[in-house]
Formats: C-alpha cells, structure tokens, sequence
C-alpha cells in the first residue's frame, strides 16, 4: 500500500523512557542518520544524575530531544511535535513540555497497574482514547498506542534470548518506526548495531532484526498513515560530521597540542559533565597525550601545572565545584605565569546541584574566585562544535600570555550534538610556545636569565623550562621582582606586579578580532535596531532564534555574541553605547549584566533562567519583543512572539 | 666529594639513568654552584641550615647536569629551600607539592625531581597528595622535614606533635594523636622509606644518596629542630649520653641492635619478633645470652634487617618502635626499599608504544582524527 508523503521543514523528536531503556542510543543513532541524510539538526540530551534510578519512576526517565530541518536551524527546540515514550513515568514526564496537535508515540506495553502506580498515575491514560472527552489527559494529543515491547520480543525469538535480553531490544524497534516515519537512511545504524554488538552474534541479529521490524511495521500498519519527508538542509561545502561539546572539545585540545608541537599533559578527577574529556584524550596516546587521573581536583590542577613548567600544554578539565577546589592553585599558575588550560563544563549549582543539568552560574566564579588581584582570561564557545575553535584559541592565549586560561562550556554543550564543518588543519592557528634559550639580562660574566622580565607588547614573561642550561631559576607563589624575579616584599614592587599581571590580561583584547553584531536591518553598522541583544556561551542557539522571531514579526534587533568575557573586544563598549537598550540573557541570576554594568555603565535588561535546561526561544522572543516594542515607543500584543497553540508551527523560524 | 656510610643497601635500577651527566672530562661541580645568591633566611640554629648544606654539598656527586634538577616545595619554613639551590625550582602552594612534582617527573624523563616539604606541609593539608604520589610510586624524592611543630605560623602543634602538647592552639593540650610518617609511608607502601636526622651530615648524606639512586618515589623523614618553637624535641637522640640507647639504626643484612655497648664493644640492645603481638620488641641482649653468656647466642635471636623484602610487615613493625611522645626512641636508616614499576616509566611507556604504532604525521593524524567514520560532504 502507498502512502501519503507530506513534506515539513522541520521536526522536533523526543525519545523518552527509563534509565536503562537505551534513549540516548536511540537519539545518537536518529541525529546521526538525520546528520547523514544532510540535515542541519541540533540535539538535547536530558538524563538523571542517578545511573540507574528505580525502573519506572519519574526518577529514572531520561530523555533525548533532536530538532532536525531543511534549512540552518540553531536550537535543539522548544517543545516537541512527537514524543517516544517508553513507560508511564516517561509519558507523565514529558507530556506537560507538548504543545497541542503534537503525535505521542506510547509503547503500551509497561501500562500496568504497578508502573501506572510508579508513574503516579491513579488511572491509565491511555483508557477510553476513541472518545477522549475535554480534560482527558491525553485529548489534544495525535496519540499512537503501539505494542513496542510485545512486537520486538515477537520478532526477535529466533534468536532464543532470554525474554528481558529481547525486549531489551524495543528501543531498535522504536527508532526503526521512526527512521520510517521520516524516511532516514538506515545502513548507517545496522553498520554500527553489527559492530557494537560484534561479540554477542545473538544480541546483534535481534538488534538488527528489531530495527528493520520497525521499519516494515510502520511501512504496513494502517496506523501510521503518513510518512514525513525533511529535505535536507542547504550548508556551506564542505566535509561535516555529527559532534558532541565534549568530543569537539577534546579534539580541539589534541589540534592545540599538534599546532604548538607541545605534548598535552591532562591532570583531572571525574566529574559530570566533564568526564568525557578525559576519556577522549586518554585514548590519544599516539598524539603524546598524557592523561592523568588524580585523586582530586587539587592534585589534577597541580599535576599540570608542573607539566607546564616542564614544557607541557597543562589541561585540567572540571565542572564548578572543581573549579572551587582547584581556585588556590589556578593563582599559583596567575602568579607563576605559566600556561595552563582550565576547562569548566559547567552544570547546575552551587554545591553539588545538578549534575547532569546546564547554567551558566559560574562565570563570576571564573572570573573572580580566587583571592587577591588574580585577573584569568575567559572564552567561551557557543555551539558544540565551536568547542574546538574555543580550545585552540584558549591553547593560543595560555602559551601566548603565559597565563591560565578558563574556558567556560556548558551539560548543553557538551552533551547535545549539531553538524560541524570539518576544518583544514593548515586553516588552524600555529601556536609559538617561543621557549627561552638564552639569557637575557646582563652581558658577559653577567648575563642572567630574568624570569620576569617582560615582552614589551604583550608583557608575557620568557617560560624557560628545566633542561635548559644557564636559565635556572625559581619561581613560586609568593610575590616577585618585578624583572629578576627574587621574593619581593617592597611595597611599590607588589602595587606594579598587580598591576602588570592586569594589564598583562587587558592587553589579550589586542589580538582579538572586532566583534560581529547582526542586523540585518541595514548595511553593518547602519541597522535600525534599537535594542541589541547580548550573550555568551551556550545561549547562542536560543537567542539567534528568538531574533529570528522577533525580525519575522517585521521588528528589528540587533545580536551579537561574546566569545571573550576577560578581556572584553576593544570594541564592545562603542558597540553597547549605540544602542538604547541592551538584553543579556543568561542561564544565571545576571552575571554578565553585572560585569557590563560595572564595565561600560550601560543598563542592561537581564533575561535569566536557571532552571538547569536551555533558554526556550519562544520565551526569549516574548521578552526581546516586549522590550523591542518597548524601546521603539509600539503597542503590540507580545503573544505574536510567543507560543503558537498548534503543532508544528512552535519551531523556530527559518531566518529570511 | 661527601663521605657516606654503608646502609648495606644495593642499587637497583637507577632513579637517575635518563638524567643526562656531565660531559665526560667536565670539571667536577661543586657545592657552591649548587648554591643561589638568595640569602638564606632561616631562624639562627634551625636544623634547615644543615640540611642545606648537606644537599649543597651532596648535589655534586650525584653528576648531573645541574639544569635538569628540579626542587619543588609546598608551604612552610623548610618549603623556602629551592630558593637557596641554583637549579630549577618552584615553591607553590601548601601540600600541593607531590601533585606539581607529579605532572613534572611524568612529563619529563630527563629531570631529576626533589620534592622538599614539612610535617604539616606533607602530612596534614596535603597528607592525600603524599599517600596518592607513593602509591603511584612516580619517580621522585621527598624530603620530609619533621620538626614535631608548625614553624611559619609561629607555634601550632603539628600532626606529628605529640599527644597533649602545649602550644598556642592548644593551652590545656593537644587532643590529636601524631602520625608516624614512616608508619603512613609504608602503609602506603612506598618503595623507599628511610629516615634520618638534620645534624648527622654522614647518615643524611648515605640516606640521600641511597634515595636518589631509587627509582620510584624515596620518602626520607628528617628528623629536623625547631630551636624557637620546639627546641630540644630530639635530643634524646641526639646527645651524646643518651643516643646510643635512643636510635635504633637500621642496616640492611644486619641484625637490628643498638644500645649503649658494653665492655667488648657488642651492642646491649636488639630487637626480636614478638610472637605475643605479631610485631617486634626492643630487648636487652643480656636476656638473649642464655646460660653460657654467648653474644652470638643473642645476635641470632635478633631480627636481620631485610630492606628488600615485598612484604613492609616487618618494616612496618620495626617503625612502630618509634616513640609517638617525646622522642626516646627511634630506628633510623632506609626502612624498605623494593623495586616496582614507576607511574611515570609505564606512563611514557603507553605513550611510546602508542606513538610507535600511529603511522603518519601528527597533522594527517589529526585530519583522521576529527574526521572520523560518519562524514557526509556538501558541495
């Protein structure tokens, strides 16, 4: 039988169901068949810090979310138009972010009297939905009720697995239903079930059988009348591939090493979401990667600050409660002056907080915690795969300015995915760790090497390191001579040091580029946009799309985005002054509206939400709109930028 | 050239052999070099001095160019050293110092790693660095500078004060039982525990050469006097009336005696296996003679120092000898040294075979790598 093909630009899937249920997988291998069809897409995984909490509770549900397009999308979306789910708990969980009309897909095999208890379901959903009357829970849902788990236990028992082991596999099921619905390519996911599975022949055919069973059942069934077609999406050219922050940002570290000829030497102690990282780098042996996992913070942050004496590019990668107990050796390596990388996947706070949740909350943290005048420069990338442009250019100014450096990624980051243009090595940055090898103080019998006697254009210290004759010195935490660099308790000595160190940071803004501020209102620097809107980070994605929305409501504002919080770019002071508002939204309580206030003056509008997930555009939209109409002097109804009603209209707009 | 005494110790393999030496013909060096233009800034008296000069006077012999020797530090009065020594150095951040020589003796091969510390530096704020770092086993030196007392801070009892000591954080007496750090060390199971004393220059200079010929982590206590806040702790030990009976000297091969000696110059003292506890006691060896007042008689009763045993049992019983009150009691010299794996060889090892196997230039490498398996391409 053939079916209807209705054409959509784009969709947003939320795969949901218990800890142990594979959603993750699921989603991976959806984003990368979209990634390969040639989508442009973004992803949000979304999972419990618990690795297993009790099967069936709301506890244990974790979720994976991927917004895919025919045109350059920049979030991985407000509200789903389908969701997956697996359990009760999963549909309870998820059902309250779907904006009407949108399809639930419910597997309704675990809709029993316990899990609908678990769930706290007192009665089952999903009874009486021929004739859902107004305030049934599930009435202004498209809502599918599918056997997910009897099909998949059915179709796989050639392989005589155990019953648990075969519907194990329900999850393949569910995402060959939905790789139908949506006509993705399918080579790509049995490729990798056959190697995943290589080892346990039974579970690999049952897997693969399970995936193309769900295929064939939505291509048959009568339920599922339409299948959807997105085509892909129009992209610069070029090679690309799916990437997660995390992977992004560990190649990124691996290409500073190779474009510095530093070895890389990572000291670091668990710790979600940054865990990644260290194992990433710790399998990229053959690139001289040493990684080293210490028995704490402090011991991760102090191994490689020796490294970096010893003439290493020193990484040590944390979240922020890390960042809290390595602040005392992170102003050894301010008042050293020897390169190091700080990496802060930040995630939900302060104390333990949310593990597995995104913010934004550590920005003060980075830039002010530590004690005395202990200026760190800040970078911050803005998109998954801008992780690794973000490592190379904090890799740059460490060894440029013998400096720590703090780069500051986000749980969003790091665990969603988009495509990312593969770049040409010859297009990266070389980096000069310009080693001292001589003295430089001094001539004859004389000559003595100054370990503090600065570069005239950037005030970066000589890094002479052990094993290099004549050049033998010390260095500590206790304040230097200017120049020599002998303990030095004089008075005007310690003024001029702090000092120095802050101009030393200041002066980075030298070598950044100007800043690139979107209004397409008018020719660069001649838009009519009154309003600018300002942010760092993760946020990128949200807020480009919340513009989009503003601008296809015909209003005009202005954008641009911070990768550098310290120093700020020379040109974002003229930048602020031109407009007669500025928003920073942020996942804080306005942390970088506290640093442009006491910066540049400026009365920035904060737009902040902590609630440990990205800022929704649609939100966002209401609020720049309202300020937008606002600051021009227009009465409107800010419900043009907020949510629609009907599925699928709530995704973000393509840009015109 | 520094005279040494006999520990009975053999080398195993050298924690030096990817050092590079001097030019073969290169005029011997000297303590002098060794020696910064920073002027030394210790309380007169301070058992610091002498250790200084020791591993002033010490540094030559070991050969080694003098760039490729690195003194790190963490806080207090004995973490200022590396200042005083002409050679690379960093004096960093309280108890912190394992971690930093840490990433340095793993990054580079060909340096030579001194580690210079206090008792409240190692044992207390960075007592998790010092355990982790001989566990490891990564090739280093710590010198452990034990004076019983906070010294910088001005007079707090220390972990390794004794129980009841009156100091200025403690006016009616400190309630914390000290550690012994050869204790906690084998605990740990360092591969090379040994401990001396600030003012016997022979014994200190044996022990540091016997530690920088270990590779691995050494863990030297040194036993070292505060004359402003804790002035007099060893003299038990070091008097001249009282040592012989007080330290316990320890000799690999050797059966443990020690005590004031007696009319034919034997010893008085010994220790032997305490069958009643599992450890070892001190005994007088006129006990041990039996009824023909045979010497030998007593000598076989007596434990023989076995450094190189795997096991640290016996070692660990032996350092249990050590008095936790006032100083009475203590063995001193090189409590166990075993050979093991170093983290820092088998590091560079993974890294070596890796790199081995990786064809290509590091930029076609790279290329592979971010390319990875699933690419797509838009043209």
């Amino acid at each position: 039988m053939s079916k209807q093909v209705k054409q959509l630009d784009r969709v947003i899937i939320r795969f949901a169901g218990d800890s142990g249920d594979g959603m993750q997988l699921t989603g991976d291998r959806f984003t990368s068949e979209s990634a390969v069809f040639g989508n442009d897409l973004m992803t949000l995984p979304n999972f419990p810090a618990e690795i297993r909490a009790p099967a069936g509770t709301m506890a244990g549900v974790s979720s994976f979310q991927v917004h895919f397009a025919d045109h350059d999308i920049l979030t991985a979306g407000d509200a789903p138009d389908v969701l997956v789910a697996m359990n009760p708990a999963a549909l309870r969980a998820n059902l309250g972010d779907l904006p009407k009309g949108a399809t639930v897909i419910v597997d309704t095999h675990d809709f029993t009297k316990r899990n609908l208890d678990k769930a706290g379901y007192t009665a089952n959903p999903l009874d009486s939905l021929g004739d859902a009357a107004p305030g049934h829970p599930m009435a202004d849902f498209n809502v599918h009720t599918v056997d997910l788990t009897g099909m998949t236990v059915e179709a796989v028992k050639e392989y005589g697995l155990s019953r648990k082991d075969a519907a194990r596999a329900k999850n393949m099921f569910a995402l060959g239903l939905l790789s139908w619905m949506y006509g993705r390519p399918t080579e790509g996911t049995e490729a990798f079930l056959a190697k995943r599975f290589a080892k346990v022949p039974d579970i690999r055919d049952a897997n693969i059988t399970a995936f193309k069973t769900g295929w064939n059942y939505g291509e048959t069934t009568e339920a599922f009348a339409v299948q959807y077609e997105i085509k892909p999406a129009e992209m610069t050219a070029g090679t690309y591939r799916n990437i997660t922050g995390n992977l992004a940002l560990s190649y990124g570290l691996v290409a500073a090493g190779v474009q510095s000829g530093l070895p890389v030497f990572l000291g670091s102690y668990p710790i979600t979401p940054a865990s990644d990282i260290l194992h990433e780098l710790s399998k990229h042996k053959s690139f001289g990667v040493t990684t080293l996992q210490a028995e704490d913070e402090i011991a991760g942050v102090g191994a490689a600050i020796g490294a970096s004496f010893a003439g290493s590019l020193g990484v040590t990668t944390t979240s922020g409660p890390g960042i809290a107990l390595k602040s005392e050796a992170i102003g050894l390596a301010v008042m050293t002056e020897l390169p190091l990388l700080v990496i802060d996947v930040q995630r939900g706070g302060p104390s333990t907080g949310l593990p597995t949740k995104t913010e934004q909350a550590d920005l003060l943290q980075a830039m002010f915690g530590r004690n005395g005048e202990a200026p760190v420069p800040i970078v911050a990338p803005q998109s998954p795969g801008d992780c690794f442009t973000a490592a190379l250019e904090a890799a740059r100014i460490a060894i440029t300015y013998r400096t720590p450096v703090m780069l500051l990624s986000d749980g969003y980051l790091a665990n969603g995915s988009e495509p990312w243009k593969i770049p040409e090595i010859a297009d990266l940055p070389v980096i000069d760790p310009d080693f001292a090898t001589t003295t430089n103080h001094g001539e004859g019998d004389d000559a003595e090497f100054w370990p503090y006697l600065r570069d005239e254009d950037t005030l970066a210290r000589p890094w002479a390191i052990p094993g290099t004759p004549g050049l033998e010195h010390r260095i500590g935490g206790l304040e230097k001579g200017q120049g020599h660099g002998n303990i030095s308790y004089d008075p005007a000595n310690h003024d001029l040091m702090v000092r120095t160190r802050a101009a030393k940071i200041a002066r980075i803004a030298d070598s950044l580029p100007p800043l690139e501020v979107d209004d397409p209102s008018g020719p660069p620097g001649q838009g009519k946009a009154k309003v600018l809107v300002l942010g760092w980070g993760s946020t990128y994605g949200p807020i480009g799309a919340a513009c989009r929305r503003v601008r296809r409501a015909g209003y005009h504002v202005a954008q641009t985005h911070l990768r550098h919080l310290n120093p700020f770019p020379h040109d974002l002071g003229e930048i602020l002054a031109r407009y007669d508002k500025v928003m920073v939204p942020e996942m804080n309580l306005g942390q970088l509206a506290l640093l442009l206030r006491g910066t540049y003056l400026v009365d920035a509008v904060g737009f902040n939400q902590v609630n440990g997930m990205p800022i929704k555009a649609a939100d966002l939209a209401e609020a720049l709109g309202t300020l937008v109409a606002e600051t021009e002097g227009i009465d409107l109804d800010p419900a043009v930028f907020s949510h629609p009603t009907t599925a699928p209209a709530d995704h973000e707009e393509a840009p015109r | 050239m520094s005279t040494t005494t006999d520990l009975g110790v053999p080398a195993l393999r050298s924690g030096t052999e990817s050092v590079p030496t001097l030019d073969a013909g290169a005029p011997a060096q000297t303590g002098k070099e060794f020696t910064s233009d920073q002027e030394v800034r210790w309380c007169p008296g301070c058992g610091d001095y002498a250790v200084l000069k020791a591993v002033q006077s010490f540094l030559p012999d070991l050969g080694l160019r003098r760039e490729n020797i690195v003194f790190v530090s963490g806080i207090g009065c004995s973490s200022r050293f590396p200042y005083y020594l002409d050679t690379y150095g960093m004096h960093s951040i309280h108890g912190r110092a394992p971690s930093i020589a840490t990433g340095i003796a793993t990054a580079r091969e060909d340096l030579n790693v001194w580690v210079v510390t206090g008792d409240g530096d190692a044992l207390s704020i960075g007592g998790n660095h010092l355990i982790h770092a001989l566990r490891r086993n990564v090739n280093m030196t710590i010198l452990l500078f034990n004076n019983r007392i906070y010294g910088l801070t001005k007079g707090q009892y220390s972990p390794t004060s004794e129980a009841g000591k009156i100091t200025k954080s403690t006016p009616m007496g400190s309630l914390d039982h000290p550690f012994n750090p050869v204790s906690l060390a084998l605990g740990a199971e360092a591969s090379f525990v040994a401990r001396t004393i600030d003012s016997d220059r022979k014994h200190l200079t044996s022990v540091l050469a016997a530690a920088a010929a270990h590779r691995g982590t050494s863990l030297v206590e040194i036993y070292q006097n505060c004359p402003i806040f804790n002035d007099g702790a060893f003299d038990a030990i070091k008097d001249r009336d009282t040592k012989d009976n007080a330290l316990i000297p320890l000799v690999h091969g050797q059966p443990v005696t020690y005590g004031v000696p007696d009319a034919d110059n034997n010893p008085t003292k010994g220790v032997i296996r305490d069958p009643s506890t599992g450890g070892v006691k001190a005994v007088d060896l006129a006990d041990l003679h039996g009824e023909d007042g045979d010497h030998q008689t007593a000598l076989d009763q007596l434990i023989v120092h076995d450094a190189h045993n795997p096991d640290p049992s016996t070692a660990f019983a032996i350092s249990r000898l050590t008095d936790s009150g006032y100083l009475n009691t203590s063995p001193i010299g090189i409590f166990r040294q075993v050979q093991r794996p170093t983290y820092d060889d088998q590091a560079r090892a993974q890294i070596r075979s890796s790199q081995d196997a990786a064809p290509g230039t590091p930029t076609d490498r790279l290329t592979t790598l971010i390319n990875g398996t699933d690419t797509w391409t838009v043209v």
